[in-house]
């Protein structure tokens, strides 16, 4: 590098921009080839097909929701979701007050039921639990029918095992609680015993009545459990709080029979009971001590995360919140792809009438534009493979939109730069001068133009809801990529440019010669140049109170007439500074 | 007929020049009446016509029929579900769309299968929709905000960037005007206000914006010393600024209205109604709107804002004296 100037400082800026696009495609391609991205990016719902709910919080008797109860509200649809075998749903909150559930295909009734339904969480101690994960019993090794348990007597408490009758056997036997899942209720009668699962281990319940509702859950949190001597050991528990007099007494009766159990046998499975949340077991704990106080304890093999997954859903679970479907919409896959098709041609179109109307309006120029709009496409389109390979964003159709209005918005990038390097040359300046100059005009216009762009799209994206998000935030996105073309790319590209022969002496498909610029040389000499069109026309002097530049190119004759005219007119008031030229394009028709 | 580049080099030295400041009160007048008609027309006219996002509703999207007969969908619907009115239009070239009153679960399902057999279509070309009421209404008032916003801060912006209120006080003028005069033509027009409409509205309150920015550059690039100097009056600066600047301002509106008039044609030909096409006609008028605005209402509302400065009316008066006594020298 022996030469430091414009020449090089430009390449070198080319070359910066090479290895930041070379770096992305390279990010993408590793991404690719481990199976984590895609080439395509990730559609939204309206271009691929789906369903989407969006779906208005209600709780009983409470007025308003908080966020952290719709968080809570969230974790929870996921779940349900998640398990009733729906992958690749989405589910996010809009405007702190709505849950939005975007589903590929459609949800059949249950799951929209299962969706709506306010959180079912209950207490049932454990009658028969499977040692491990357990299928399907096969039908062969099944209890025969004179086999099956027939109750001695009426049940006396919840973890009777005289509410095992021969229908609850059958049921438990053909239950499957690894996949492939048994399709299984989610609401039950609380009076009843129930076959239950526990998603997470795979282990198979037979379940009492419920013996505490919900409901009676006061709060629950998670933290370092406390040794013996008070000091805080490394594992993890959960702080269960339930209501008093209701929960703490009826916790009390439930721990008080359990803890007999398992002081005579700890791994007695009726020593257990089942934390049940939509009829599926979260976790069945031991009950290792009796309960006066309604404040309990759970320990095991928690991780932080799991502590606090456990946590939640127990806070979650005393909340009676379920969901109105506010509105629900369908689009069909191949809709949504009509519909992806059609823009991209519209893209397509409007881009070859841009790149044609460059062409026309800036000759040779007109390719720096169309080579600027490739490279400011391919920045977007990296950065939409990115953000959905690490932020799971999704393009949409107004983001399809967005991305072909601001084909727009960033041409106007070039024009405004282009423009100015032609007023420099209109001065008389050369070609290289011309482009620093206008550059550093160009420079402070262009940025503030895009700075009341990218202050939209941050406005649009923090306040508006749903469609409109994905517009605003496309709309950004191509702001940005818009600033990084016209810095690296577009004036670079100009500065080596205006070092040709072809556009450094001006050729007339160059869409910089200056003949056709009407440039004033600096130098006005005998060699003083003139348009053809810059004759001696009388009506060249009529504007020469507009015209600075004019007035000093013109003849003493045309000043002569410059000056009647001003007496025809009569001097105006000082104040009402009133341009006395005059609109003579009717006479250059 | 004169090339372009012949044209913008007289518009650059102000050989030729067209009185966007002088005949200022012309301009203002159009915008005025244009204001006026466009608050006037949907009061008397009816109104805006809603979509059914703001309404509510059950609507159905039947693709790939065979036949586009809007009776068959309407006896469809009245034999599925007597007694709901069902609105039938043909949107693309075979594409129907069906709009009812909000269906319950099990009559959506229903009126779904009857369209389907009527329409002889499998599953996967059709959808149904239902939408809450409240669900346009969302859209909006979250649009109100980013409005009140979006003005507040880009006001702030522009006046710290230019150093003078001023500036923002006409940027936002021409906003207002271009916002009214948009919501006026889809009030007379009326086209269907949908939540894409808002998005597209949105766009066109930065779009108008970002124009009037780049001539307001201009402007105070040539206004920069205009104390010091006795070559033209403020007003006759401002002027050929926006003189300077209309080449670029024709270029960006065409470059930027032809890939939104391309989703329009193709929205309105091929696609019928969809977020598409709600969206590239709020742009499109407002596109031209805001062109319009910045240079025939923003930048003359600037210079009739400041030209009664005293220092202005001082240097205006300079000037004066400057071409009398050249005119003097000349004769």
């Amino acid at each position: 590098m022996a030469r430091t100037g414009p020449t090089s400082t430009a390449r070198r800026t080319l070359l910066w921009l090479a290895a930041i696009i070379i770096a992305c495609t390279l990010a993408v391609g590793g991404g690719v080839l481990a199976g984590a991205a895609t080439w395509a990016p990730k559609l939204g719902l309206d271009l691929e097909g789906g369903t989407q709910m969006i779906l208005a919080p209600k709780v009983e008797g409470a007025g308003n929701i908080t966020s952290e109860q719709l968080d809570q509200a969230v974790s929870i649809i996921r779940q349900r979701v998640d398990g009733s075998g729906v992958s690749e749903a989405e589910i996010s909150t809009e405007g702190g007050r709505n849950v939005v559930v975007s589903l590929p295909g459609k949800p059949t009734d249950q799951e929209r039921e299962l969706i709506k339904a306010s959180a079912n969480m209950n207490f049932r101690p454990v009658i028969a639990a499977t040692q491990a994960p357990s299928g399907a019993v096969p039908e062969a090794e099944r209890t025969p029918e004179d086999k099956l348990p027939v109750p001695t007597a009426a049940p006396v408490n919840s973890s009777d095992t005289n509410w095992v009758d021969a229908a609850l056997m059958k049921k438990f036997e053909a239950t499957s609680c690894i996949p492939p899942l048994t399709e299984r209720p989610t609401t039950s009668d609380p009076d009843k015993p129930l076959v239950s699962c526990e998603p997470d281990s795979g282990v198979k319940y037979i379940l009492g009545p419920v013996e505490v509702p919900g409901k009676w859950i006061k709060t629950a949190s998670y933290g370092l459990q406390a040794g013996a001597q008070g000091a805080t050991t490394n594992e993890w528990s959960v702080q269960l709080t339930l209501q008093k007099p209701d929960g703490a007494k009826a916790f009390k009766d439930v721990t008080q029979r359990l803890n007999a159990k398992y002081q005579a046998n700890p791994n007695d499975p009726q020593a257990r009971f089942a934390i049940v949340l939509d009829d599926s077991v979260i976790s069945a704990p031991s009950s290792m001590a009796v309960i006066t106080d309604g404040q309990s304890s759970i320990t095991g093999q928690f991780t932080e995360d799991s502590a606090k997954s456990l946590s939640d859903k127990l806070k979650f679970g005393s909340l009676p919140i379920s969901f109105e479907i506010q509105s629900e919409i369908q689009i069909s896959a191949t809709l949504g792809l009509q519909q992806l098709e059609m823009g991209m041609l519209a893209g397509l179109i409007g881009l070859g009438l841009v790149v044609i109307y460059s062409l026309f309006q800036y000759r040779a120029l007109g390719f720096v534009t169309i080579l600027s709009l490739v490279i400011a496409g391919l920045i977007t389109y990296l950065a939409i493979i990115l953000l959905g390979w690490a932020e799971n964003y999704r393009l949409s159709l107004a983001g399809v939109a967005g991305i072909i209005v601001a084909i727009g918005q960033t041409a106007d990038s070039f024009i405004v730069y282009f423009e100015r390097v032609r007023d420099e040359l209109r001065d008389g300046r050369g070609l290289v001068a011309a482009v620093e100059n206008g550059w550093a005009r160009a420079k402070r216009t262009i940025l503030a133009s895009k700075a009341v762009n990218i202050l939209a799209s941050l406005v649009l994206y923090f306040v508006s809801v749903g469609s409109v998000k994905g517009f605003a935030f496309t709309l950004g996105l191509t702001a940005v990529a818009d600033l990084i073309v016209v810095f690296m790319f577009t004036h670079p590209a100009l500065q080596l440019l205006a070092r040709t022969k072809f556009f450094g002496e001006g050729h007339a498909f160059s869409g910089l010669d200056p003949v056709q610029l009407g440039a004033v040389p600096l130098y006005r000499g005998a060699g003083r140049f003139r348009t053809p069109e810059e004759s001696q026309e009388v009506h060249k002097g009529k504007n020469a109170r507009a015209a600075g530049e004019a007035e000093r190119r013109q003849t003493i004759a045309e000043r002569r007439l410059a000056a009647k005219e001003t007496q025809l007119v009569g001097s105006r008031g000082a104040g009402t500074a009133k341009s006395e030229s005059r609109d003579d394009s009717e006479e250059k028709k | 007929m004169k090339s372009f580049a012949t044209f913008g080099n007289e518009l650059y030295t102000g050989e030729r020049s067209y009185e966007f400041v002088g005949k200022r009160k012309i301009w203002f007048g159009i915008a005025g009446i244009a204001v006026l008609l466009s608050i006037l027309f949907p009061l008397f006219g009816g109104g805006y016509n809603f979509g059914i996002e703001f309404r509510g509703g059950s609507q159905f999207t039947i693709s790939q029929v065979a036949h586009t007969d809007v009776l068959i969908g309407e006896e469809a619907v009245a034999k599925a579900e007597p007694g709901t009115v069902a609105v039938v239009t043909n949107i693309a070239s075979d594409t129907m769309q069906v709009q009812t009153d909000r269906l319950s679960d099990d009559a959506t399902l229903k009126v779904k299968d009857a369209l389907k057999a009527a329409y002889g279509v499998t599953e996967d070309h059709i959808t149904s929709t239902f939408v809450g009421p409240t669900w346009g209404q969302d859209v909006s008032r979250q649009a109100i905000i980013g409005f009140f916003v979006f003005v507040l801060l880009a006001t702030v912006l522009m006046a710290l960037y230019f150093r003078t209120w001023r500036m923002s006080i006409a940027a936002i003028v021409g906003l207002l005007v271009v916002m009214v005069v948009t919501a006026g033509v889809y009030g007379a027009s009326n086209f269907e206000v949908t939540p894409s409409a808002i998005i597209g509205f949105l766009t066109i309150l930065s779009y108008s914006l970002y124009d009037t920015v780049v001539v307001f550059d201009k402007i105070r690039e040539n206004t920069v010393d205009i104390t010091k100097s006795t070559r033209r009056t403020f007003a006759q600066e401002v002027n050929l600024a926006v003189n300077q600047t209309l080449v670029r301002s024709i270029n960006t509106t065409m470059v930027a209205v032809l890939p939104v008039g391309s989703i329009l044609f193709i929205g309105a030909l091929l696609l019928g109604a969809g977020t598409l096409r709600d969206l590239s006609l709020a742009l499109f008028i407002g596109i031209i709107v805001s062109t319009f605005s910045t240079i025939f209402v923003a930048a003359p509302m600037y210079s009739w804002l400041r030209e009664h400065e005293p220092e202005l009316v001082k240097q205006a008066k300079k000037v004066q004296q400057r071409e009398a006594t050249e005119t003097a020298v000349a004769l």
